[in-house]
C-alpha cells in the first residue's frame, strides 16, 4: 500500500509539469498579452499610451522574454522560494490572493458538501426502500426541479426573497464592516449569517442529482441475497440497511472525491458571481480575461494538483472500505 | 391429568396449513403457494422437491416471513410449537416485528443457493458470524468471536482463527457454504431451511456438505426443511418429502413411499427422469454402432494453456470420430471449459496440435491457423452455451439470432434468410410463427433450443455443447438432450459434450473423457467410465453421486480423491 502512494506520488511530478507547461502555453495562445488589455482599459478612459511606454511595462513585467524562459523562471520561483509571482492586475504576489480566497472557497464547499450529503442520503435511501410509495413520488419530483432549475436563477430568486421579503443583506460572504477587517470572531459570526445563502443554493443542485444517484445504487444493492441472509438472521430492518446495501451503495460517492477537489476552485463560477462571493471562481475567470498569466497559471496548477490529489485519496479510501479492492 | 396422557403424539415441531403466498402485480394477483399444508417434526428432514417456478422457496420464505416485496402472505397458518407447549403462528406475526426478528436466526436459521452473494463482500466471514451471536444471545464482543471460531471449528473450515477474519471471496464455493451453516447454526436453531444449498456446488462438495448438515442434525437434534430439484440428493437425505408444483403440492409422504410407490403422475416424471439417466438413451441404443475404423475429425495432441502461472490445460490429448460423441466431465477448475474453448480457438494455445480433417479430408491444425482460414473453420465448428438466459442477445429477435451467422458470413439475406431461419426452427422444434418475438417471451428450454438452432445454422460438422442442459429442469432437460441426439444423426454431426453430470454423460456419450485439474485421467467407453472407472478419481467422483434410491443410502462407500491416492492398476488416461 505504501510503495503504491509513493509511486502515485512520484509520478505526480511530471503530470504537473506536463500540465503546468500546457496551461501557461494555453494563457498566453489569445493574441496580446497583459499589457495589451491595460492599454485597452485605460484607452476606455481616454487615457493614451505610447509604444515607449508599453515597452518599459513589458520589460518590468518580463514579457519581452521568449515564453520558454519566462515560464522556467516563473517554476524556478515556486519550487525554490514558493513564490507564484505577481500578479499584473493586482500588483500582489499571487500567493497572497488566492490563499484567503481559498480557504474561504474551502469553507463554502464544505459547509455545501456536507448540506447536500446530510439531505441526500437518507432521502435517496427512503427513495429506495419505499420505491414507488407517495414520499419517493415527492422526492422524486423535487429531484428533478432541483436538477433542472438553473442554479443563478436559483441565485437570483433567492436574493430577491431574502433581500426584499426579509430584508437581509444578500451578497458576498461579510457585511461591508467586516470585509477587509481582520479575523475575529464577530467576522466569524458574520460569515455564518452570509453563508446560508449560497449554501442553499449551491446545496439544492447536487442534492438533487445525489439523491438520484444513492436511490440506483440502493434499488442495486436491496435485492441481492446477503440482504436476505441479513433479514433470516433476526437483524432489525434499519440495522441491516445500515450495515449491509447503504454500506456498499456508498462505495461509489468515494471516487466522487476525485472530481470534488478540483470543483472548489473551477466549480459554481456563475453563482459566485451573481452572489458576489469572495471565492476562488470569479477572481479566475477575472484573471483569464485579463491575461494576468501568473495568476491564472497559479490557479491552474492548484486545480491540476487538487485533481491528482483528489483521485489519489479516493483510490486510497476506496481500497482501505471495500477489501475487493484491497486484496485482490 | 395430561401427565397420564403422555402417549399423545408429540406435536410437530412446525406445522403450516392452508398457506397462501401472493405477489400482487399490475395486472391482477399472481399465487405463487396455493393452500399448501405440511409439518415438520423435530429431528426429521422434510424435502421440498420441485422443478423452477414451483413456489419451493416462496414456500421456505414465507415460513420466516422473509419473501421478497412485493408478495405477502394472504391466508393460511405456520405454527411453531415451543418447547413450553406454547405455539406462535408466524403467519400472523408483522414481518418487520420485534416477535418475528426474534425467531429469525434463532429459532429458525436458513442457508441459500448461492454462497458467494449470500454473504455480504464487505465484512468478513466472522463479523457476520458474530453479528447473529450478539444479536440473540447476548454475547460479548469476545466471547462471540470465540464462539464463531468454534462455529467454523465445526463445520471443519481449516485454520478457524485465521479463517474468521477473512473475506467471503477469500474462500472457495464450499468453503462459503460452511461458513453460511456455521452462521445458521450459530444460535442452535430448532429448524434449518436450506434453500437450494448444494446445487452452485461440485458433486463432491456436496456430499461433503450433506454429511456435515446430517451430523450436525444428529448431533443437535434440530429439524431440516431442504429444499431441492435433485431426486438424488432427496432419496439420501430426506424423512419426508413433499412434490411442489405450480405452487401446488402433488404429493406429501415418507421417501420411502415417494419413491417406490410414487401415486401422482407428476412425481413419477421426476423420479422416472433421474432413473432414465441410470442407463444409455433409447435413441443411442437403437443407433448402429460407430465405424471406429474411421479416421478421426479431430485430434487433439499434447494440448496446454497456460493462463499467467495457472496450467489450465496440461498436456491433454484426446480424439473425435466422425458422428461421435464425446463427454468431457470433470468437477469446476478442471480445465474442461477451457479445453471446449480452446477447440473453438478461442483462445491462443500455448502449445500441442489441434488437427482438424475437413470435410475434403485435408487436415488443418486449428492451434496455428488464423485469418481467412480460421474464420472458414470457424464455420465448421459451433459452439452451444451453458446459460440460455446469458448467451442471447435480449435485443435481437429470435428470426436475428438465428439468422446471424448466415448474414455476417453473407450466406443468405432477404427471403432466403427467412425460409432458412423458419426450417431451423421447425428443426429444433420451434414453431417459426414465433421468430419475430425476443428472447425473453421463451422458456429456458425453448431458448436452448434456440441455442442450438443458432449453432447448427452453417451446417457445421463438430457442436462443442458446454453444460448446454446444466441449467435445465429435468423434465426439459431429456427433450433437448433427445433433440441433440436425433439433430445428430440427422446432420451426421460429432459432439463434444461437456458437463458435470455423469446421468447426463451415460444418457448420450459414447466415449468419456474425465477431466482432474487440466489433465484427462481416463478416457474410455462411456458405459464403461460410468459404471467401473479405472482411475481412482473417477471412482471417487462416482461415489459422490447421491443415489436416486433412499434404500440405498451408504455414505462409508465415499471418499474424496487426493492425488497422493496411489494409481491402483497403473491406468493411464490414453
Amino acid at each position: 500500500m505504501l510503495r503504491f502512494i509513493a509511486k502515485r506520488l512520484f509520478w505526480m511530478i511530471p503530470s504537473l509539469f506536463a500540465v503546468s507547461f500546457l496551461a501557461f502555453v494555453l494563457i498566453q495562445l489569445p493574441p496580446g498579452d497583459y499589457v495589451t488589455t491595460y492599454i485597452a482599459t485605460l484607452a476606455a478612459s481616454n487615457e493614451v499610451i505610447d509604444q515607449n511606454t508599453a515597452a518599459q511595462l513589458r520589460e518590468r513585467f518580463g514579457l519581452d522574454q521568449p515564453m520558454i524562459i519566462q515560464y522556467i523562471k516563473w517554476m524556478w520561483g515556486i519550487i525554490t522560494r514558493g513564490d507564484f509571482g505577481m500578479s499584473f492586475e493586482w500588483q500582489q504576489p499571487v500567493s497572497g490572493l488566492i490563499w484567503e480566497r481559498m480557504a474561504l472557497t474551502l469553507a463554502l464547499a464544505i459547509a455545501s458538501l456536507i448540506a447536500t450529503w446530510a439531505i441526500a442520503l437518507p432521502i435517496g435511501v427512503f427513495s429506495a426502500v419505499r420505491k414507488y410509495s407517495i414520499g419517493d413520488y415527492a422526492f422524486t419530483v423535487f429531484s428533478f426541479l432541483g436538477l433542472s432549475i438553473p442554479s443563478f436563477l436559483l441565485a437570483l430568486v433567492l436574493m430577491y426573497v431574502a433581500a426584499v421579503e426579509f430584508g437581509q443583506d444578500v451578497g458576498g460572504l461579510f457585511s461591508h464592516e467586516y470585509e477587509a477587517a481582520p479575523w475575529s470572531i464577530a467576522k466569524m459570526i458574520d460569515l455564518m449569517k452570509h453563508i446560508w445563502l449560497p449554501v442553499i443554493i449551491l446545496a439544492v443542485s447536487s442534492t438533487a442529482s445525489l439523491i438520484r444517484v444513492m436511490r440506483a445504487n440502493m434499488l442495486d444493492e436491496l435485492p441481492k441475497p446477503y440482504v436476505t441472509t441479513a433479514r433470516a438472521k433476526g437483524l432489525s430492518e434499519f440495522r441491516l440497511l445500515v450495515k449491509y446495501p447503504m454500506r456498499i451503495a456508498l462505495n461509489p460517492f468515494i471516487s466522487t472525491i476525485a472530481w470534488l477537489l478540483p470543483n472548489l476552485i473551477s466549480g459554481s463560477v456563475v453563482v459566485a458571481i451573481v452572489l458576489n462571493l469572495p471565492t476562488a471562481a470569479p477572481l479566475l475567470l477575472q484573471s483569464l480575461m485579463a491575461q494576468d498569466m501568473y495568476l491564472a497559471g497559479a490557479f491552474v496548477l492548484l486545480i491540476c494538483a487538487l485533481t491528482l490529489i483528489g483521485s489519489l485519496i479516493s483510490d486510497v479510501l476506496l481500497a482501505l472500505v471495500d477489501p475487493r479492492i484491497r486484496l485482490e | 391429568m395430561s401427565d397420564v396422557l403422555s402417549i399423545a403424539p408429540r406435536k410437530p415441531l412446525l406445522e403450516v396449513r392452508n398457506l397462501v403466498t401472493e405477489f400482487p402485480l399490475r395486472k391482477g394477483v399472481f399465487t405463487a403457494v396455493k393452500d399448501l399444508s405440511f409439518s415438520i417434526e423435530a429431528g426429521k428432514t422434510l424435502c421440498v422437491v420441485g422443478e423452477s417456478g414451483s413456489g419451493k422457496s416462496v414456500t421456505a420464505r414465507s415460513i420466516l416471513q422473509i419473501v421478497d416485496a412485493p408478495g405477502r402472505i394472504a391466508s393460511g397458518s405456520i405454527l411453531l410449537n415451543q418447547a413450553d407447549g406454547s405455539s406462535i403462528d408466524l403467519a400472523r406475526l408483522n414481518p418487520r416485528g420485534k416477535q418475528i426478528r426474534d425467531i429469525r436466526g434463532r429459532d429458525i436459521a436458513m442457508i441459500f443457493q448461492e454462497p458467494m452473494s449470500s454473504l455480504s463482500p464487505v465484512h468478513t466471514v466472522g463479523d457476520q458470524i458474530m453479528e447473529a451471536l450478539r444479536l440473540h444471545m447476548n454475547m460479548s464482543k469476545a466471547a462471540a468471536r470465540e464462539e464463531a471460531v468454534n462455529l467454523l471449528r465445526q463445520v471443519e473450515i481449516p485454520n478457524p482463527n485465521q479463517a474468521v477474519d477473512r473475506y467471503a471471496f477469500q474462500y472457495s464455493g464450499g468453503m462459503r457454504q460452511r461458513a453460511m451453516i456455521a452462521m445458521a447454526l450459530a444460535c442452535k436453531p430448532k429448524l434449518l431451511i436450506a434453500d437450494e444449498p448444494t446445487t452452485a456446488l461440485d458433486v463432491t462438495t456436496q456430499a461433503e456438505i450433506l454429511d456435515l448438515i446430517a451430523r450436525l442434525q444428529k448431533s443437535t437434534g434440530m429439524a431440516v426443511l431442504f429444499i431441492t430439484h435433485d431426486m438424488g440428493v432427496v432419496a439420501q437425505i430426506a424423512d419426508n418429502v413433499l412434490v411442489m408444483h405450480h405452487g401446488v403440492a402433488k404429493e406429501y409422504g415418507t421417501v420411502e413411499q415417494i419413491f417406490h410407490s410414487p401415486q401422482d403422475p407428476y412425481t413419477k416424471m421426476l423420479i422416472g427422469s433421474v432413473l432414465k439417466l441410470e442407463q444409455k438413451a433409447e435413441i443411442r441404443l437403437k443407433r448402429p454402432p460407430l465405424d471406429t475404423t474411421a479416421k478421426p475429425i479431430l485430434e487433439v495432441r499434447n494440448l496446454v494453456q497456460h493462463f499467467g502461472p495457472v496450467k489450465a490445460l496440461n498436456d491433454v490429448s484426446i480424439s473425435l470420430l466422425p458422428g461421435e460423441t464425446l463427454g468431457i466431465v470433470g468437477e469446476s477448475g478442471s480445465g474442461k471449459t477451457t479445453m471446449g474453448r480452446a477447440i473453438m480457438r478461442l483462445y491462443d494455445p500455448t502449445g500441442g496440435e489441434m488437427l482438424y480433417r475437413k470435410a475434403d479430408g485435408n487436415v488443418i491444425d486449428l492451434a496455428k491457423i488464423k485469418g481467412e482460414e480460421l474464420k472458414a473453420a470457424r464455420r465448421e465448428l459451433r459452439m452451444v452455451f451453458q446459460d440460455p438466459f446469458g448467451s442471447l442477445n435480449p435485443r435481437m429477435t429470435v428470426a436475428q439470432v438465428i439468422g446471424e451467422p448466415l448474414l455476417v458470413n453473407g450466406i443468405a439475406r432477404g427471403k432466403e434468410l427467412d425460409e432458412r431461419v423458419c426450417h431451423l426452427m421447425e428443426q429444433v422444434g420451434l414453431d417459426p410463427a414465433g421468430r419475430e418475438r425476443y428472447p425473453h417471451a421463451f422458456s429456458g428450454g425453448q431458448r436452448q433450443r434456440i441455442g442450438i438452432a443458432r449453432a447448427i445454422t452453417l451446417k457445421p460438422r463438430i457442436i462443442v455443447a458446454d453444460e448446454a442442459t446444466s441449467a435445465l429442469d429435468v423434465s426439459v432437460r431429456f427433450q433437448v438432450l433427445d433433440l441433440l441426439m436425433r439433430l445428430q444423426d440427422e446432420l451426421k454431426l460429432a459432439y463434444i459434450f461437456i458437463s458435470h453430470d455423469i446421468g447426463v454423460i451415460r444418457y448420450m456419450c459414447d466415449r468419456v473423457g474425465v477431466m482432474y485439474r487440466g489433465q484427462l485421467v481416463e478416457v474410455g467407453e462411456a458405459e464403461k467410465v460410468c459404471t467401473a472407472p479405472d482411475h481412482p478419481y473417477t471412482q471417487a467422483l462416482l461415489s459422490a453421486i447421491p443415489r436416486p434410491d433412499p434404500r440405498d443410502r451408504d455414505r462409508s462407500r465415499r471418499f474424496r480423491y487426493t492425488e497422493t491416492t496411489p494409481i491402483k492398476n497403473g491406468s493411464s488416461a490414453r
